[in-house]
């Protein structure tokens, strides 16, 4: 039987305040980010703010540089260009969308016939989004994730106590406020793919959080005193730390043939799955239980 | 507790052949006999695997009620003149008519109101001197109706011009109050289907005005006319040429009346497509009295606010047929018989989103989603393997039976493949491991208790499936509203991750439990390898 951990007996709740800081740093950082994004700052995809997302690939190397003149001398303006590493392809990003009289997708075409003459290019796909159509999305997306989290309380609620569905929610909303933040510095593209996988670590530290919470409710059962409920919780914790890692690791491979392998447009997504992964883990332990006793010890 | 193993054994293999059976057209075509009765859809691919286009239409309701008040307004005229009701003035604002006469043809004027246009409601009235005002407005509830009325009629036309440009498996469903979704899976030139997709397709036949023709060329308008330009296109160079026409306002026969249009080749310009159009009787009576009263004139055919041709006319036109041309492409031509054929949109559309995915970019991502979820399956199950030994490979073979009911799910349900679907297999698959690794630490625990193999595999079990379910039931419901709230992608995550979700705590309880029940009442182990 091989055994990563045996009979740990680490005192997380001791942790706490430690804990609670860098939680603090992490969720400030994300609130920010948040507001940031929300006034339209940041690197945010065509799906929100309206405009065009071209793919392009080029038979031979381009130079980031002169593809950007190229664009910007052709009349777009505010253009964001990224090269794909390894290969000759460039995503290239205007808030511009198409009118009556002429299809983004055309003009930059023809701009780069004319610019990068018997050089061979093809628009891979394109992404057009008129002005106001995101708006609708952000909506959506918005009323999904308060619908979602508000099912959540319930449910959790109903199955432990409304502390404890409070908590889960709270440790929840701060992975995936603690992504955002970490997104936003990187200057990663917010897209509805990076969104869907928010909500899977949404899902992810949710389960994370059951599992211990299940344990806890479980030792509450059998260690009738109440004397101390911070013992209980250390212990649960203790008891489910090597699931834990075991689920941790399986999931990191999982996520690292994805990033590997998996191209540009899943690398993000896995990425965001990855900080997640490790975010998720931290918060059930560190921030979920000692909030349960925290208010425990309040409503005594 | 063997009989109910064996109805459990009974349950996974049902619907383990059922589900091999769906996900069996993935994989080979079935030929003959077999044919009949075996499932043929493959698993659909979604447009960012196959590549294709999705496009977002906003139907121009604005544009629409204008449309409609305008035709009212002309029709109200007609109809006055007819029934002898002498009107001072009559004019139109947003969605109300206004009329002017005198107070004594009130009741004629009434009459008409009521048996012509009963969505009609008497506005207000006033009276100057010896003038009466009248008006008359489209009710709010008529107005929602008409708008319904037009997404609903935009849908049929916009379906039926798809249907015979030929594009399989096309989605085109209602979005919202006025938009409308479609999906071209798989379409080889986006372009030409936009454009196909996009033309209002408003065939016009309008008479030149040739009277005012030097007014115009002074610069001037004259009131009942309008400029249009006309398209050219050089027949040797195959360059197009705008220039400006003066125009009667007044349309005297529009595509409404069409019952066909063919593309035919030859006429005037030997190679030359042009478009053969035949008018039902009420249109043939139309284009006879319009040909023989205008015979010597110019007459426009307008398409979309654009002038093909303004042939002269040189005889009455009797029959019905008719033919537009205008140095046509051959695909142009098939293009605008499609369009004619299947009738106008009755309102401009306005395209406000367009993902195009060429199917290079498609089968690249196919391409690396399918390697990585292959490679990072194959490393998770070594990894089982290695930690969780013999129950690790049974762990594996619940995993394997959690992928295969999954991909016949899928097949079974017709859902459709994305790449964030791939994602959300991925995330499935993931916790079906974590599942299996909650069980068998638990079955661990129980081990290090002293209890027997028998009875630590029942506790593990019976215990970690608490966590098991609460943990499932939760992502359940983010998937369930995300499916509801979604669209696009995160749509096909959200079906991704339900039908997991089920399947999971299906396998989680039959699966693997099985599997241990037979292998512990078969050979009775003193020790397990866990």
């Amino acid at each position: 039987m091989i055994e990563l951990l045996k009979d740990t007996n680490i005192d997380f709740v001791g942790w706490r305040k430690k804990a609670f800081i860098i939680s603090g740093i992490l969720v400030c950082l994300g609130i920010y980010a948040f507001i940031m994004i929300t006034f339209g700052k940041g690197n945010i995809s065509v799906d929100f703010t309206g405009g065009t997302n071209l793919q392009v690939r080029f038979a031979e190397t381009v130079d980031v540089g002169s593809l950007r003149s190229a664009l910007t001398d052709g009349g777009i303006n505010d253009v964001q260009i990224q090269e794909i590493s390894g290969t000759k392809d460039f995503f290239i990003k205007t808030k511009l969308s198409d009118t009556e009289k002429e299809k983004i997708s055309d003009k930059v075409s023809s701009i780069l016939k004319g610019k990068f003459e018997g050089k061979k290019f093809e628009i891979l796909g394109s992404n057009m989004v008129g002005p106001g159509v995101g708006k609708e999305l952000k909506k959506y997306a918005i009323i999904a994730i308060c619908l979602a989290l508000i099912g959540i309380i319930i449910y959790i609620a109903w199955r432990f106590t409304l502390i404890s569905g409070i908590a889960a929610t709270i440790a929840t909303f701060h992975d995936v406020v603690a992504i955002l933040g970490v997104f936003y510095i990187l200057d990663k593209e917010l897209n509805l793919l990076i969104i869907t996988a928010l909500l899977t670590v949404a899902g992810y530290s949710l389960q994370d959080t059951v599992v211990v919470f299940d344990r806890i409710r479980e030792n509450m059962g059998k260690m009738k005193t109440k004397a101390d409920f911070g013992n209980v919780i250390n212990r649960s914790i203790n008891e489910v730390l090597s699931r834990t890692i075991i689920t941790g690791i399986s999931t990191l491979i999982a996520l690292g043939s994805l990033m590997a392998l998996g191209g540009e447009v899943l690398f993000d997504f896995s990425f965001a799955l990855l900080i997640g992964l490790i975010v998720g883990t931290y918060s059930s332990i560190f921030v979920a239980s000692p909030l349960v006793m925290l208010w425990r010890k309040q409503f005594r | 507790m063997l009989k109910s193993l064996k109805l459990r054994f009974i349950l996974v293999l049902i619907f383990l052949v059922i589900s091999v059976i769906f996900c069996l057209p993935n994989v080979f075509e079935p030929k003959g006999a077999l044919k009949k009765y075996l499932p043929s859809d493959k698993i659909h691919l979604g447009l960012d695997l196959k590549g294709g286009m999705h496009l977002l239409l906003e139907l121009d309701t604005i544009k629409l009620m204008e449309n409609m008040i305008d035709r009212k307004l002309v029709a109200l005229k007609d109809s006055m003149i007819r029934e002898g009701v002498r009107f001072l003035a009559l004019d139109k604002r947003n969605n109300t008519l206004s009329v002017s006469i005198r107070p004594e043809q009130k009741d004629k004027l009434y009459n008409i109101i009521g048996k012509e246009f009963p969505d009609l409601k008497a506005g207000g009235s006033d009276t100057t001197g010896d003038t009466l005002h009248l008006s008359f407005i489209i009710p709010d509830n008529e107005i929602a109706g008409i708008k319904d009325n037009a997404v609903r009629q935009a849908l049929e036309t916009i379906r039926n011009r798809i249907d015979q440009f030929g594009v399989t498996e096309p989605v085109i469903v209602q979005q919202g109050e006025n938009q409308l979704l479609v999906q071209l899976p798989g379409v080889k030139d986006p372009q030409r289907a936009l454009e196909l997709i996009g033309k209002t397709a408003q065939l016009e036949f309008k008479l030149v005005d040739e009277d005012n023709i030097t007014r115009f060329q002074g610069g001037s308008v004259p009131e009942g006319s309008e400029v249009l330009t006309m398209r050219t296109r050089n027949r040797e160079t195959g360059i197009y040429t705008t220039t400006s026409m003066l125009l009667k306002k007044q349309a005297l026969l529009t595509g409404e009346l069409l019952t066909d249009a063919k593309v035919r080749i030859g006429g005037e310009f030997n190679n030359e497509p042009y478009i053969a159009i035949e008018f039902d009787s009420e249109g043939a009576r139309l284009f006879d009295k319009i040909t023989a009263e205008n015979v010597g004139k110019r007459l426009a055919i307008i398409l979309d606010n654009t002038v093909y041709s303004a042939p002269v006319i040189k005889e009455r036109i009797s029959g019905g047929k008719a033919s537009i041309s205008g140095g046509f492409t051959m695909d142009e031509a098939k293009d605008l018989a499609i369009v004619l054929r299947a009738g106008a949109l009755p309102a401009p559309v306005k395209v406000v989103q367009n993902i195009t995915i060429g199917p290079t970019l498609g089968q690249d991502s196919i391409n690396k989603a399918v390697k990585a979820t292959f490679v990072g399956s194959i490393l998770v199950i070594i990894f089982m393997i290695v930690y969780y030994r013999l129950s690790g490979v049974i762990a594996n073979i619940a995993l394997l039976l959690n992928l295969l009911y999954l991909l016949g799910a899928f097949s079974a349900l017709k859902a459709t493949m994305t790449l964030p679907g791939i994602a959300g297999i991925a995330l499935t698959i993931g916790m079906g491991v974590d599942s299996n690794v909650l069980i068998f630490e638990r079955i661990r625990e129980e081990l290090r208790l002293g209890k027997t193999v028998r009875a630590a595999v029942d506790g593990g079990y019976t215990k970690a499936w608490v966590a098991i379910f609460d943990s499932h039931i939760t992502t359940l419901i983010t998937a369930c509203v995300l499916f509801i709230f979604g669209t696009g992608p995160i749509k096909g995550f959200a079906i991704t991750l339900i039908i997991g979700m089920i399947i999971n705590l299906f396998t989680a309880v039959f699966g693997s439990k099985a599997i241990f029940d037979l292998i512990l009442m078969k050979y009775k182990p003193r020790k397990l390898s866990i």
